[in-house]
């Protein structure tokens, strides 16, 4: 057990010594997630819009004051004819026209329901899709106020135009993202290269031939990652509950225990990774190519899988970053319990009890 | 003659049909220096693997300081000492860092550790870069306290694979006084070399041939036997019939 700790003592004096790394480990989380972050409220906030208002009339007049009022839309110019549209697109910087038809108020107010036109540059699609649910709510909002003073069901239907994107419902999806992201990193790059370091250095064969057994010095060069991997996690929270007003909705503990699972996933592939390579670049370069792609590609994050080819839906099953990022949105985001989420839970273990009998097998064959 | 610390008995390492230590005989007593030589790819350590218990021997007997290389590593793991030719402590830990960590490992206490660590310092004279990072140190110290990193927890053998590798001739000198006085505490000393000097200052040397052990006796005997005038003719007159190099 003494052995153990001092062990655990020199690696950490291994990783706080070295500023680099130590700036990859820290920094990293915290430059993801506010790039992340502020990427996205940025682009929401602000957004320039052009209005055409052929009915010039008082409910129209008071969504447009309504939408002036909103931080997330600036009116950029108010335009007279179908032509100037295309024309403000063209531009480039307008983001999204909003188009009231004449005679809006009294369709709205005789037939109870009236129409209006929301076009959306949808050649950035995420952003035209935040965009255009958030002016519809504001118009909706209109609506229900009318509808409450008044007892009559007034209803105003936009007819939005662009292609949607149904998976990007929710912005905060980016913080389990970044999340799986970063401990993948952390995790599976950093002990895989800690690890390596030793061989190339010819250290490994010293502790080899120690007393101290090969097992004890795998299990003691992963726990300083899973601790320090431990504390990322708890920054990358903060960060998102207070500075990017990101709750976390479910249980705190459960969270702290899936993640920790997962790190414990990604630790046993580091060390897979660390048993069959034997320099650093290369170590390094299997982690980057073999896990932070496939963790981009195919954990959800970034790219819906639903709308990949089957092959590659059957092949993202493997990765173990999609099933930590369905657990963590399930638990940040839409609150749910254990019950939730057990199967995904379940594949997790199972990748890590795997991953685990592999590598311990191939570091035996390695020594013998 | 004395107690006999390292035995082996036609032991073998097979890679496939590559056979790279064959049938190797021979045994060593405590307190003596053992140098082990061999071209390069003469198997010296595949072989030097094997008594480590880094390595299981495909066939043959061999017992390290009393225990079995194929049932008693751990044992054996306890009593030996090892160094090799890459320089192998941590550069990023001071001085004293990494001889409280590899006695640490060792299991010394820590009291052990504290006045063997001052005598090590001591003996080296590192007083004022003990608490300096190895890294900065030149590496013939470095070799120096690797050997005396290898030796801190008083193992029965201490395995050197080409110790003094890159190192000046003045500190290849110092070197061998610190191995002279391992000696002398009943240390045994099993090192290889491509020094042939330094085969000089060994009690006995076996020299290496394509896996096979061609000559074993003291410097003095193989030069009388091969009517060589120094170690470098013994050796150049037995290595010139390899059949295979690197």
């Amino acid at each position: 057990m003494k052995q153990f700790l001092i062990f655990i003592k020199k690696e950490f004096a291994h990783v706080l010594r070295d500023r680099k790394t130590l700036l990859i480990l820290f920094g990293m989380p915290v430059v993801q997630i506010l790039i992340f972050g502020f990427a996205l409220t940025n682009e929401v906030k602000n957004a320039k819009i052009v209005i055409m208002d052929q009915a010039n009339d008082i409910a129209s007049q008071q969504i447009i004051s309504k939408i002036r009022a909103s931080r997330y839309f600036e009116i950029a110019e108010t335009i007279h004819s179908p032509q100037q549209i295309e024309s403000a697109f063209k531009k480039g910087n307008i983001r999204l026209a909003l188009i009231f038809p004449a005679q809006f108020n009294n369709n709205l107010m005789h037939q109870h329901l009236a129409q209006l036109q929301v076009i959306a540059d949808a050649s950035d699609p995420n952003n035209a899709t935040t965009l255009t649910s958030y002016i519809s709510s504001i118009i909706q909002d209109y609506a229900t106020g009318i509808a409450k003073t008044s007892n009559i069901p007034y209803r105003i239907s936009p007819e939005i135009r662009f292609l949607y994107n149904p998976q990007l419902k929710g912005a905060p999806n980016y913080v389990p993202g970044v999340m799986a992201l970063v401990l993948m990193l952390v995790c599976v790059m950093m002990t895989a290269v800690s690890i390596v370091k030793e061989k190339e250095t010819g250290t490994m064969e010293i502790l080899l031939v120690s007393p101290f057994s090969p097992f004890k010095v795998i299990v003691s060069k992963a726990i300083p990652y899973l601790i320090l991997s431990l504390v990322n996690v708890t920054s990358i929270l903060l960060l998102s509950v207070f500075v990017l007003d990101l709750p976390i909705n479910g249980s705190i503990l459960l969270l702290f225990a899936e993640s920790t699972l997962f790190i414990i996933t990604c630790l046993t592939i580091g060390i897979f990774i660390s048993v069959k390579t034997n320099t650093m670049q290369l170590a390094m370069l299997i982690s980057l190519m073999g896990m932070m792609l496939p963790t981009i590609l195919f954990s959800g994050f970034m790219f819906p899988i639903e709308n990949m080819p089957v092959p590659l839906q059957v092949i993202s099953n493997i990765i173990p970053a999609k099933w930590y990022y369905i657990i963590v949105k399930d638990i940040m985001i839409k609150g749910l319990g254990f019950s939730a989420f057990w199967k995904e839970t379940l594949i997790l273990v199972a990748i890590t009890v795997v991953m685990m009998v592999i590598s311990l097998k191939s570091f035996k064959i390695r020594l013998s | 003659m004395s107690e006999i610390v390292i035995k082996t008995d036609k032991l073998t390492k097979r890679f496939g049909d590559f056979i790279a230590a064959n049938e190797i005989t021979f045994k060593v007593n405590k307190g003596e220096i053992f140098g082990f030589l061999g071209a390069n790819g003469a198997g010296k350590t595949t072989a030097m693997r094997m008594l480590c218990g880094l390595s299981i021997p495909s066939s043959g007997q061999a017992t390290i300081a009393g225990f079995d290389v194929y049932k008693q590593t751990e044992q054996i793991k306890k009593n030996i000492g090892y160094m090799s030719q890459k320089f192998s402590l941590y550069e990023d830990l001071t001085v004293l860092e990494n001889i409280n960590f590899f006695g640490g490992i060792y299991g010394l206490t820590d009291k052990e550790l504290k006045t063997k660590s001052a005598q090590l310092i001591d003996q080296l004279g590192l007083q004022l870069q003990a608490k300096k990072l190895v890294a900065s140190l030149p590496l013939g110290w470095k070799q120096k306290l690797s050997f005396s990193v290898a030796v801190l927890h008083e193992p029965k053998i201490v395995f050197l694979d080409e110790p003094t590798g890159g190192v000046d001739p003045v500190t290849r000198r110092q070197f061998w006084d610190l191995i002279y006085d391992a000696a002398d505490r009943g240390v045994t000393i099993f090192v290889t070399t491509h020094y042939m000097d330094e085969a000089e200052y060994c009690n006995r040397i076996s020299i290496m041939v394509d896996g096979v052990i061609k000559a074993l006796d003291t410097p003095r005997n193989l030069k009388d036997t091969f009517h060589a005038n120094n170690m470098d003719e013994v050796f150049y007159e037995l290595a010139r019939s390899a059949k295979r190099s690197e």
